[in-house]
């Protein structure tokens, strides 16, 4: 029976290493693959002129992404600007100030928000957001373009950053608060000295988790962002208005295109894949790295 | 990758089938009247339609009628694009391709087995936002608006109103064709809103005060205003009268002259009958 028994562990040990394997592996293919098919662009068109140069036009063969690096770049800043300080908010809300029915409502309508598909978000930006930017008098401004796609992508970074971070702010032990007020802080000075500092590192990491999130969005970028490729300006002395400039996301720029792309066109889209795929690397090993920082404080 | 290749082998296999169920004919690209069709002969299995979004959905009316003729045969309708449509056909992943503009000379030297059959024809429509005054332009001043040269309305006698020009994305089919009969060697200006469909274009135009941009007429609604050039307004009439001159050819293509259920199928759309679901759903028919 025990012999058995040991058999029926390693048996599930095995498969369970397969499971893990097989989702590494996958990765690793997908990786392999998206860069083998990017060979001959990073061969023909070279990586400093891909990156470089700001001129896309695949049919007279110029095939520059820094237009597109700028858009996504931008639009990023742009959501997270708008998004983190509403997010955060959700977060301090739910762990600090709700009582336990709130939270019980208010926590799975954020949730929610995750399982709204991005192709409703984007019909939503163009019917709602996009008429409401166009308000703004700033000429040349058609509503499309990179403010309204900051606002849509806002709210769809909101669940993960909320979730996160609220799992953040509540791991830090109740004997900090209950010190804090001991002292005669108030519950504002409590939040904003002790708990806040002390979730910091994940608070950190959902942001950045929620950056990972905005830079892979694409349909509903496509939607609202216009898809022009252009290197956004301002359009007026105030730089701010660079947001409503038109742009066109990393990962637009392939969904919009591979359709019709063959040859070193098609090979110019995945490596603008393989771009994308190294900034989300770097994105989230960063947040991997806040993430065990902030765990190995906790444990110390 | 490995979808795509499961996709073909089971293609390959369903055009083993079929040439081994009815044997090949010989072909001439003129119509056969419908009643020269047979629909007593046995056709089965699948068709696999691929390519342009322009001609798909009037390639999902035929298909369903033809069904209902041959209640044996599937036929499955993709979308993709033009330039998938070409490929597709040439690489025989699918048994027709669509495309909607000419087969460009490049494509039939890179495969000249391939077969182009003209089933319809298409007006494309530059249309603004329905508040826009301006109802009428010259070919040339349509040129410079989506070249960027011409900026606001007030300079064709419109109100004082930024011009925002709305196209579609570089390789569609319609792109490619206002690009051939309109734009000749201008460029569009790279400062345009670029949607990926017919659709998302209207909408875009619909919301947008100030907007221009083009429509396949199976696309014209109320939602837009349509642009009459050089004094006609895009309409069917117009468009068979030769008034109105940016039309283009929608196109079946096949590898090789087609064979068995694919030849059947072309010549029921050639046929009246079919040119007459052609002219319902809003296209020119074929002469």
């Amino acid at each position: 029976m025990q012999r058995r028994k040991r058999q029926f562990d390693t048996a599930m040990k095995y498969s369970l290493l397969f499971a893990a394997l097989a989702s590494m592996l996958i990765v690793l293919m997908i990786g392999v693959f998206t860069f083998r098919e990017a060979l001959p662009a990073f061969r023909h068109i070279g990586l400093e002129k891909l990156l470089t140069e700001p001129v896309w036009r695949p049919g007279q063969e110029q095939y520059g992404i820094l237009a597109m690096i700028a858009g996504s770049g931008l639009v990023t800043l742009g959501s997270v600007i708008l998004g983190v300080p509403l997010a955060l908010g959700c977060a301090i809300f739910l762990s600090e100030i709700a009582r336990p029915r709130v939270r019980a409502v208010v926590k799975p309508c954020i949730e929610l928000l995750a399982g709204i598909p991005s192709v409703v978000y984007g019909l939503f930006g163009m019917v709602v957001i996009v008429p409401i930017v166009r308000q703004i008098e700033v000429p040349g401004n058609t509503g499309f373009g990179l403010l309204s796609a900051s606002i849509v992508l806002a709210i769809m970074i909101l669940p993960t950053i909320t979730s996160v971070s609220d799992h953040a702010i509540r791991s830090v032990p109740k004997e900090y608060r209950e010190g804090s007020l001991a002292m005669g802080a108030t519950k504002w000075e409590t939040v904003s000295r002790v708990v806040i500092p002390s979730a910091r590192s994940g608070i950190i990491s959902a942001v950045v988790l929620g950056l990972g999130r905005a830079l892979g969005e694409t349909i509903a970028m496509i939607m609202v962002i216009g898809n022009s490729v252009i290197i956004p300006a301002a359009a007026s002395s105030n730089p701010l208005t660079i947001f409503l400039s038109r742009a066109r996301t990393l990962t637009g720029n392939i969904a919009v295109e591979i359709n019709y792309a063959t040859g070193l066109h098609q090979s110019a889209l995945f490596a603008t894949g393989v771009i994308l795929f190294l900034l989300i690397m770097i994105v989230n090993s960063s947040a991997r790295y806040l993430m065990s920082r902030g765990g190995m404080r906790k444990s110390g | 990758m490995k979808l795509f290749a499961g996709r073909l082998l089971v293609m390959v296999a369903g055009f083993a089938l079929l040439m081994a169920a009815c044997g090949g004919g010989e072909d001439t690209d003129t119509a056969v009247p419908v009643e020269d069709v047979h629909p007593e002969e046995i056709l089965e299995g699948e068709l696999n339609l691929v390519g342009s979004t322009t001609v798909q959905p009037l390639a999902e009316v035929l298909a369903a009628s033809f069904e209902t003729l041959y209640p044996e045969v599937t036929v499955y309708v993709q979308g993709g694009g033009s330039s998938v449509g070409v490929r597709s056909a040439a690489d025989r992943s699918a048994d027709i391709g669509m495309a909607s503009r000419e087969v460009k000379v490049s494509e039939i030297q890179e495969n000249p087995e391939i077969v182009v059959h003209t089933i319809a024809r298409d007006g494309i429509a530059v249309v603004t936002e329905p508040g826009c005054t301006v109802e009428g332009l010259s070919l040339e001043q349509v040129r410079q608006i989506f070249a960027g040269e011409i900026t606001n309305w007030s300079e064709l006698g419109g109100g004082d109103m930024v011009i925002t020009v709305v196209a579609r994305e570089e390789g569609s089919g319609t792109r490619a064709a206002f690009e051939e009969m309109v734009m000749g060697e201008a460029l569009i200006t790279d400062s345009a809103i670029l949607q990926p469909s017919n659709g998302a274009v209207r909408t875009t135009i619909s919301v947008t005060p100030g907007s221009i941009g083009f429509l396949s007429f199976g696309y014209l609604d109320e939602q837009t205003g349509p642009v009459a050039i050089d004094g006609s307004l895009p309409t069917e009439e117009n468009a068979a009268s030769g008034d109105y001159t940016v039309v283009r050819p929608l196109n079946m293509i096949t590898y090789g002259q087609p064979e068995g259920k694919v030849k059947v199928f072309l010549d029921f759309i050639l046929s009246e009958d079919g040119q007459a679901i052609v002219t319902a759903e809003g296209y020119l028919p074929v002469d």
